[in-house]
């Protein structure tokens, strides 16, 4: 894949963030924002991972957390995230985010910690892509290196699977 | 004490030698000029937003640049700072320099930087009704930026301008330095 400097994405990023705090001056609603904007590029970004990730069917929810983490963010954002921390059903787990290029050169403004999630841009993404495999998931950031905590953490939650009876419903 | 509790500039400054894939950004960037284009109700609205999130990175880019690349050192006149912002600045955007930097034979304060291909729109394909948005509106929000940050306040737009005997149009930041610029300017020895 074409690749591209990441300091460039990182600010740019970063810029989106502040202008959105500018406009709507409300942390929630910023948060709200950046999960919305993620999900509608993970709608299209999971074409993009299918076509060129030459992976193999997923056979569990395992499977596709594992391939999310270790081939999807290699090929999107150049680093990995360890999944851990899975709940005895399998429907549940914690994706570790060792070095996110996203939190380059970034310092919360005051009043932000804990409130603010910079990133949910991915949980966003995450939603999208996985949306679109049948897979409704929910993925929130629990600990953030933002936040001053030592790693950033997301975790990701198995709602339901979507029936893959066919005929497929076109306008589902 | 760990990295995280320091304060970020008292942090190493990272290499930058990182890369994460051109469609991450191309993706982001689509999200950014959908989100700007909300609620705006002409194309030059639209330019104005975009432009004000490109400043913005502008801005730390010749930080970040001065600091690197330069050994602290950063231009004070105005064709020194012009020129690093068409070769330096460029190649970290562009990974090549500008193709060239011409002066106004008109307006002796306008300077224009001529390139083509930027990649920020490599896939963007404009709808008839805004055919006449050039998104590097956002690149000429970082030129404004990074010149606005060095001390040379300007009005810095991006255009389109088709070539004879080429497909594809040039992109065009035009560069319209404040009066009081040119004023400074012209009391320094030259």
């Amino acid at each position: 894949m074409e690749t591209m400097n990441a300091e460039i994405f990182t600010l740019t990023y970063g810029s989106m963030v502040r202008q959105l705090l500018v406009d709507t001056e409300d942390v929630e609603e910023v948060n709200k924002q950046l999960d919305k904007m993620g999900y509608n590029i993970g709608v299209r970004l999971i074409d993009e991972f299918l076509a060129k990730s030459k992976i193999n069917k997923c056979v569990d929810f395992r499977d596709s957390a594992e391939k999310l983490a270790k081939v999807g963010f290699k090929m999107f954002l150049n680093t990995t995230a360890s999944v851990t921390s899975w709940n005895a059903e399998g429907t549940e787990c914690s994706l570790i985010l060792e070095d996110n290029p996203m939190t380059d050169f970034v310092e919360l403004p005051e009043g932000c910690s804990r409130k603010l999630r910079y990133c949910n841009l991915l949980c966003g993404v995450i939603r999208g892509a996985l949306r679109m495999v049948n897979l409704n998931v929910s993925c929130n950031f629990v600990q953030d290196v933002l936040w001053d905590d030592p790693v950033s953490e997301l975790r990701l939650k198995l709602i339901s699977t979507g029936a893959e009876n066919y005929p497929f419903k076109d306008d589902d | 004490m760990s990295l995280a509790r320091l304060n970020i500039v008292d942090r190493p400054l990272p290499k930058g030698k990182s890369e994460v894939s051109l469609s991450a950004f191309a993706f982001l960037f689509s999200e950014l000029v959908q989100y700007c284009l909300a609620n705006v109700k002409s194309t030059g609205e639209l330019e104005s937003r975009l432009e004000s999130v490109g400043v913005g990175v502008g801005l730390r880019l010749l930080e970040l640049l001065c600091q690197r690349e330069r050994a602290s050192k950063r231009d004070i006149r105005l064709l020194d700072a012009l020129k690093f912002v068409s070769t330096t600045l460029w190649k970290y955007l562009f990974g090549h320099q500008a193709r060239d930097l011409e002066h106004s034979t008109t307006a002796p304060d306008e300077y224009m930087i001529n390139d083509y291909d930027l990649f920020v729109n490599k896939y963007i394909s404009l709808p008839k009704d805004y055919a006449s948005l050039n998104c590097a509106a956002f690149v000429a929000g970082i030129v404004r930026g990074a010149l606005d940050g060095a001390g040379f306040p300007s009005r810095v737009t991006a255009h389109f301008v088709p070539v004879q005997g080429q497909a594809k149009p040039k992109t065009v930041i035009l560069v319209k330095f404040d009066a009081s610029v040119m004023k400074r300017e012209e009391r320094l020895p030259s």
